[in-house]
């Protein structure tokens, strides 16, 4: 009777397994079978009141406000990501961060990665330093004294709106809150004497290269490495113009000129692609599928 | 008895949602660190205190709605009632019993917190750790691992206040209304900005001053961002929860007392 038992519940549960796995195949196959839909569907914000939001998470505020800190992670690689097909809008990056910051008010890597973000240039970002603003004097309401907050405002404002002044007063608003590091006040005289030149924003992206925040130094490098690409094609530019007046009227490439001795082979980038190089106008950029593109258009030209 | 209601809870499989905890931990820990560029102990920290939180509050009101009604429906009461034991010592034991299962679930649960968090943290370079907003294996934690536990005894306390003279599906609806209002009790403070009425905001401050503050016992995001929370806040919160759990126990032996099991 118990063997008989023991079978049955056997066989029973042999067949669930069994039938599990049909459904499973079957759903593999279908989908192999059908393309998928060539849709552009936009993401959906089901709650867009930070209110409201705060409400009803209740006490599990800052657990709703990790999920939505994933979600601004999630929609910003996912938009940046995307095939060219797809209009690139970052539309519910700010809305996300919003409701991040309000679910839990005291999310520092929310304010300043957000930041990051919402500044980053288009199509690489939304290219709204205001919104980034906005987000870091939210987070400076809930916690006045925190010095970082400051330090990224100026940050925006410098290399973004490349507003020196506003920078230079955020800078030093930061050096003044106690426990703040050291070299923010320097960094502050250095940004509203010299008013954007490369070496004041080689001197602030050194500062952050050293930051405890490993995106941020890896942020850093990519700037400082920008930063050298500029000298170097302000050089370049100047190797350029010297084969132009040898030989006027010709077309102007790498071999030509490393073929006159101006230079010792095709100019590269740190990233190992070389520079772009327009034949007719004779401009030199970075290339466009260099790790380096696009350079922060505002401080590409020669000071 | 105390103890009976724990071997019982053992028997009954409660402890069956630690095992689901333990998972739920470990897994998130290893996807959250591909999702949170980062914030991976922020989010387990907030994952583990609001999971224990819950996981709490689950056994607190439906084990705890069925802990009279459920001797009254298999009638074990009587004989119990044969033995010299009074009615209040029954509500009491009963409540004990109760605290005793979410004290080992709370134990439990604190430990698997810092375990993941020890193996989450093992490894990461001091500069990176001393960008959090608090160390990893945080005392603090059991601050508000402590404030929950206050808490979920509150909420046992309202569960039995109910099942003392309610069926347990009324008790539940009951035990969770006032819960959740409890966590909106400061909006009946502020009654009077939105009514005109003089009677309906003072019901309303009645209200806000009567119904538990379970706000009181929530310190999660503080302690999660390394913001301090005072031994007097702590406390405070204690001696309030210490109150208001006298005065449910009471009342439970009050109406227990008088109900008639013939």
């Amino acid at each position: 009777m118990t063997t008989s038992l023991g079978t049955s519940r056997a066989i029973a549960g042999a067949g669930a397994l069994l039938c599990l796995a049909g459904a499973v195949a079957l759903h593999a196959a279908e989908e192999r079978r059908l393309p998928k839909p060539a849709i552009d569907r936009p993401e959906l914000l089901y709650v867009r009141s930070p209110a409201v939001a705060r409400r009803v998470a209740g006490r599990y505020a800052g657990l709703a406000a990790d999920v939505y800190w994933i979600r601004a992670l999630q929609h910003f690689g996912q938009e940046r990501l995307s095939p060219p097909s797809h209009v690139r809008t970052y539309a519910l990056l700010y809305p996300l961060l919003d409701l991040t910051t309000t679910l839990d008010p005291f999310f520092s890597i929310a304010y300043r990665f957000g930041a990051i973000f919402l500044g980053e240039p288009y199509p690489g970002g939304p290219g709204r330093p205001d919104l980034a603003v906005t987000l870091l004097r939210k987070g400076l309401a809930a916690q006045p004294s925190k010095w970082q907050y400051m330090q990224d405002l100026g940050f925006v404002y410098y290399w973004h709106l490349r507003d020196f002044r506003s920078a230079a007063a955020w800078f030093q608003q930061a050096a003044d809150v106690p426990g703040a590091p050291t070299w923010l006040r320097p960094l502050a005289a250095v940004t509203l004497a010299e008013g954007g030149h490369r070496t004041a924003s080689r001197a602030l992206w050194q500062q952050l290269a050293q930051s405890e925040e490993p995106w941020l130094r890896d942020s850093a490098r990519l700037r400082l490495a920008q930063l050298d690409a500029m000298d170097a094609i302000d050089a370049l530019r100047a190797r350029v113009e010297a084969f132009r007046a040898q030989h006027p009227g010709e077309p102007v490439t790498w071999d030509r000129i490393a073929g006159a001795g101006l230079l010792p082979g095709v100019p590269v980038d740190s990233s190992g692609t070389p520079f772009a190089l327009n034949p007719e106008t004779g401009d030199v950029a970075v290339a466009p599928q260099s790790k380096l593109f696009p350079l922060p258009g505002q401080i590409q030209g020669p000071r | 008895m105390a103890l009976a209601v724990f071997r019982e809870s053992v028997r009954d499989r409660v402890f069956y949602n630690l095992v689901f905890f333990a998972v739920l931990l470990v897994g998130a820990s290893i996807l959250i660190g591909q999702l949170t560029a980062g914030q991976d102990v922020k989010i387990i920290k907030d994952l583990g205190l609001s999971a224990t939180s819950i996981f709490g509050l689950f056994i607190a009101i439906f084990v705890g709605i069925n802990l009279v009604s459920k001797e009254i429906d298999r009638r074990s009461v009587y004989p119990l009632f044969a033995k010299p034991i009074r009615r209040a010592e029954f509500i009491a034991g009963k409540y004990v019993g109760l605290l005793l299962t979410l004290l080992v679930n709370v134990v439990v649960m604190t430990a698997a917190i810092y375990a993941v968090l020890y193996f989450l943290s093992r490894g990461v370079p001091a500069p990176v750790q001393s960008a959090w907003d608090g160390p990893a294996l945080d005392p603090a934690l059991l601050k508000a691992l402590a404030l929950i536990y206050v808490d979920l005894a509150v909420v046992t306390a309202i569960a039995l206040f109910f099942s003392s003279y309610s069926s347990p599906l009324l008790s539940a609806v009951f035990t969770l209304g006032i819960y959740v209002t409890g966590q909106f009790n400061t909006d009946l403070k502020r009654f009077d900005q939105i009514v005109s009425s003089p009677i309906a905001a003072a019901i309303g401050k009645a209200c806000y001053y009567v119904l538990p503050n379970f706000s009181r016992f929530d310190v999660k995001l503080a302690v999660v961002h390394g913001i301090p929370v005072s031994g007097a806040y702590v406390a405070s919160a204690v001696a309030y929860a210490a109150l208001y759990i006298a005065a449910l126990l009471f009342g439970a032996m009050v109406i227990f007392s008088r109900r008639d099991f013939k």
